[in-house]
């Protein structure tokens, strides 16, 4: 018991060691930095010192320049068009690639058709998209779609047609149908792969987003990066990639525990 | 269809055969018009040496997968189909890696519409009667081999069948854990009665376990021999009359490679 309690407080003070290894590592990149600009190394035209940026966002708060809109609407504008876009993506697509899966007809009738719109970038969509429905949110959401889409499709798609062939016989031989087996047996057995496809589909949306956002938008973070190219403004620009970046982070955790949720069956 | 049978009969094996075919390979010729009678509540073994022919012998009967050949019949009825009445234990387990013990026994009742708690008491007693009680909520791969094999043998039972297929249960287990399952087994199968068909390639098993043995050939499978076992319960594998018999069915039983 005793040294249990040493073992796990010295795995502690290693983590601390790591984490204050780590904490020096970004804090000496920052320094560095903010000393090139500060000593006129980098022109300000070009890079804003961290200390800048920090000053910008918290500016942002209430000023819309340079962009017309500030930081918590362009969030919000933002967060709306990719988890729309997203969740259309799981909600149509994930069904349908297990489904695809399992009934073959199914399969042979929507193969072709996707295999033929699975190669095109989805931001080759865009100047389509903004043909039929302008740049509005639609339009945005749909070019996510497309690009979360994909993955939903082939993977839950994948995980089902792994289902084992004993788990299978074991329904049939309980006189299940086969869309009970499909249910009880096929879909909690593709969850893990299925999940896993709807992680690329989360980070293909958001890197989507910046890209609809760069070419066709009125408000968003990525509208906002772009206007700060306009008006020379790096901390703007900055500050944008980094709320991009910092959002991802939170998404890709709260995805990571909602899938040790589901599929808890395979962390334990 | 139906068909005639004698008093005592459950389920009739007829002239069955079965060939896989595959392009560019020979045919392989598994069964070969194997017929057999199972009697109402016999523990009924089939022997056969290596890995051919059983398991498709099983299917067939379980109404998994049709022959080429020749039929078999439940009660007079042809079987075409899986039918709740035969249950199986699985060779390869099967059982759900995201479901908990109790999930995984009651899932034949589950699968056939009956209400929790009715199924939750099955599956109660199933998990105590093979050992189980206390691994209620665990999942599969925290428990080890012989345990997994008693949540597939208590699954099987929780269904409910009246005829209980084994396919070669206790093969991927250990000798000691293997010796132990096979006690089990044999005390499981004399608290609840069923008419069970247990394969099996190991002859001391087979004459621990069986009332009667039937003896395949090796590929394709063909009955080669019936034995009547009339050794008393508990059976003791080093009685002079059990090694006589094993002595006798190891001599008439076809080398596997």
């Amino acid at each position: 018991m005793n040294n249990n309690n040493l073992l796990k407080k010295g795995r502690r003070m290693g983590d601390l060691k790591y984490m204050i290894l780590s904490v020096i590592s970004v804090l000496t990149f920052l320094l560095i930095w903010q000393l090139l600009v500060i000593f006129g190394v980098l022109s300000t035209r070009t890079i804003a010192a961290p200390t800048q940026v920090l000053v910008t966002f918290f500016e942002k708060f209430y000023s819309t320049a340079p962009d017309g809109a500030t930081i918590f609407t362009n969030i919000a504008v933002s967060l709306k068009v990719s988890l729309t876009g997203f969740f259309s993506a799981i909600i149509i697509g994930t069904p349908l690639g297990m489904l695809m899966g399992w009934y073959k007809p199914l399969d042979r009738f929507i193969r072709p058709l996707f295999e033929i719109i699975r190669p095109i970038p989805p931001i080759a969509w865009i100047p389509l998209t903004i043909l039929w429905v302008g740049i509005g949110l639609g339009a945005k959401a749909m070019i996510i779609f497309f690009s979360a889409f994909v993955p939903c499709v082939i993977n839950s798609y994948t995980g089902i047609k792994l289902t084992s062939q004993v788990h299978v016989s074991v329904a049939k031989t309980f006189g299940a149908s086969n869309f009970k087996i499909f249910r009880t047996v096929g879909v909690p057995s593709s969850m893990p792969m299925a999940f896993a496809g709807i992680r690329i589909a989360l980070g293909n949306s958001w890197g989507t987003l910046v890209a609809a956002e760069l070419l066709a938008a009125n408000a968003g973070l990525g509208y906002m990066i772009m206007m700060g190219r306009q008006f020379v403004r790096p901390d703007v620009i900055i500050l944008g990639m980094l709320t991009i970046g910092i959002l991802g982070f939170i998404f890709t955790w709260i995805f990571t525990k909602i899938e040790n949720v589901v599929v808890r069956w395979r962390t334990l | 269809m139906s068909m005639e049978q004698k008093a005592g009969t459950r389920l009739i094996v007829k002239d069955v055969s079965k060939t896989f075919y595959q392009k560019k390979i020979e045919p392989h010729h598994v069964v070969d018009k194997v017929s057999l009678e199972v009697k109402d509540n016999e523990f009924l073994v089939l022997l056969g040496p290596g890995h051919c022919g059983k398991t498709v012998l099983l299917n067939i009967v379980s109404g998994l997968m049709p022959p080429d050949e020749g039929s078999v019949y439940l009660d007079g009825e042809k079987i075409t189909k899986p039918n709740p009445k035969i249950g199986m234990v699985f060779q390869k387990l099967g059982l759900m890696p995201w479901k908990t013990v109790i999930e995984n026994v009651e899932i034949g009742p589950k699968l056939s519409g009956i209400n929790v708690k009715t199924r939750r008491e099955r599956a109660e007693y199933f998990i105590d009667l093979v050992g189980l009680k206390g691994f209620e909520n665990s999942y599969p791969h925290q428990l080890s081999g012989g345990m997994k094999q008693r949540v597939g043998i208590a699954r099987a039972y929780t269904n409910d069948p009246e005829i209980l297929i084994m396919d070669e249960p206790f093969g991927q287990l250990d000798a000691q854990t293997r010796y132990n399952m096979q006690n089990e087994i044999s005390r499981i199968s004399e608290h609840e009665k069923r008419t069970i068909i247990f394969v099996t390639n190991n002859i001391e098993e087979a004459l621990y376990l069986g009332d009667r043995i039937i003896l395949f050939t090796e590929c394709p499978a063909r009955v080669k021999e019936i034995y009547d076992i009339d050794l008393k319960r508990p059976r003791d594998m080093i009685d002079p009359e059990f090694l006589r018999l094993r002595k006798m069915i190891s001599n008439n039983t076809d080398l596997a490679l």
